[in-house]
């Protein structure tokens, strides 16, 4: 009995999420325990936290002075921004097996699945980017 | 004498989770009146404290959350916006993040296995994943109460889901259905083969009234973008019952197509400044951890009894989520 009915690319993008996904939760789980342990320092002190998820998101930017976004890549100096990295990885596994995906569809010549994948990667880029944000409330 | 044996220990076992959520109730009390007014001070307890009682929370919640046969996040959002002190915002972008770790972690085995369809997943998750975003957005624009409200109605309607909603093992999906209204799942190449490991047989399928699927799953991304519930509760009934792939196909994809839809309305978040670590990632490990836990222990009890127990938990956790949008 053969468990195996995937298809070839469907096993590529197997293979890749299960490889990037272990990377992501060990770094997590490395990361986290750094921001904790106070290694790094804090850009916003642990203390505080508590003092901020009570409000919006938009209120914690603004009163922390954040700035939304990818601006956090230049903060990679403090733990609590050095746990978005495993964050990021895991919100953009998903884009990197769609890129390789696309070029399995390719060999195949399967032209509407190329398509399709095309267009998910610009959605998931998209809303990766930061372009898409709201004012807040 | 083994059956009644059998029926106190169930009844052991329910009467000991009602405590415990008797007990923490109890406990949040205060904490449950801080998150009910927005920008009062929460609670007095340090950071660490709540990091610990999140991460046990959470993996309690992973263990429940199997043995109930649903994601982490249509648990977790309702239970800790409702009793934790945290702002409706970062328990979203929590819970997303809760609901894409458990879809990136069990995607890769159901894929090799079959059981979940990356064709079938492809135009889906496509439109599940762009409407998530229009639905992190409103989400995220919209007020607090307005959502909480609309979250309450939302867990209110996923109960009457679980109660309600049957499911059909092979749905029939008949020669003539597929030819006359599904030519686009033929031309999208949406059937397949899978190995039934219960009946060590080859199950073949196909999908008919794919056009009807495909548009429902725009409400289904708004509202996991929204709400950040994850969205299986809605994805498999139209999966299976809509679309006609077998129970088994439809529950795999619906996972996997988790790991598509809630990336798109996680970086909506994320970027939004929603993504505080002290929330994510003990929710996340939690999770995770309570879902290895709750696997085993998911072969020597009767689901059903804790079906029932989640869906009492969800139905507690909507009127909650209502009478905190109301401002009671």
């Amino acid at each position: 009995m053969s468990p195996l009915k995937a298809s070839e690319a469907q096993l590529f993008y197997a293979n890749l999420l299960n490889r990037l996904t272990l990377i992501g939760f060990a770094l997590l789980v490395i990361a986290f325990l750094v921001y904790i342990s106070g290694l790094l320092g804090s850009y916003v002190p642990l203390a505080q936290v508590p003092s901020y998820w009570t409000q919006s998101s938009h209120h914690y930017l603004q009163s922390a002075k954040i700035t939304p976004g990818w601006s956090w890549l230049s903060h990679l100096n403090y733990g609590d921004f050095m746990v978005y990295i495993p964050i990021t990885i895991l919100a953009g596994v998903t884009i990197v097996c769609y890129l390789g995906v696309i070029f399995k569809f390719m060999k195949t010549k399967e032209y509407i699945l190329v398509g399709i994948a095309i267009l998910e990667v610009l959605v998931l880029s998209a809303a990766a980017s930061g372009i898409l944000q709201t004012g807040g409330h | 004498m083994g059956n009644q044996q059998t029926y106190f220990k169930r009844a052991t076992l329910v009467l000991v989770m009602l405590a415990a959520f008797g007990l923490w109730l109890w406990i949040m009390g205060g904490t449950a009146l801080g998150a009910a007014n927005p920008g009062g001070q929460g609670s007095s307890l340090p950071w660490w404290a709540w990091v610990i009682i999140l991460f046990v929370m959470t993996f309690a919640m992973g263990i429940v959350a199997v043995l109930g046969g649903v994601g982490g996040g249509v648990i977790f959002v309702p239970i800790v916006s409702g009793f934790f002190p945290f702002h409706l915002d970062f328990v979203r972008c929590a819970g997303l993040l809760v609901a894409l770790s458990g879809a990136l972690s069990a995607g890769p085995g159901l894929l090799r296995v079959g059981m979940a369809d990356l064709r079938l997943a492809l135009p889906t998750a496509l439109i599940a994943s762009a409407a998530s975003i229009v639905g992190a957005l409103m989400g995220l624009a919209l007020p607090a109460n307005v959502v909480q409200i609309s979250l309450g109605v939302t867990i209110l309607g996923i109960v009457a889901i679980m109660l309600l909603a049957k499911k059909s093992e092979y749905p029939e999906v008949k020669e003539s259905d597929n030819k006359e209204s599904d030519k686009l799942a033929q031309m999208l190449g949406i059937h397949g083969t899978y190995t039934d490991f219960s009946t060590h047989q080859d199950v073949q399928w196909k999908v008919h009234r794919s056009p009807i699927g495909f548009g429902l799953f725009v409400i289904i991304g708004i509202m996991a973008g929204m709400f950040g519930l994850g969205a299986g509760w809605a994805n498999v009934p139209v999966l299976n019952l809509l679309m006609g792939a077998p129970l088994k196909v439809s529950v795999a994809t619906s996972k996997f197509l988790l790991s598509i839809t809630d990336t798109s309305a996680a970086w909506i978040y994320i970027n939004s400044g929603a993504m505080l670590p002290l929330i994510v990632v003990p929710s996340l490990i939690g999770v995770m951890l309570g879902s290895w836990v709750g696997v085993p222990i998911l072969t020597r009890t009767k689901p059903t009894i804790i079906r029932y127990i989640v869906i009492a938990l969800l139905l507690f956790a909507g009127a909650r989520a209502l009478l905190k949008g109301f401002g009671i």
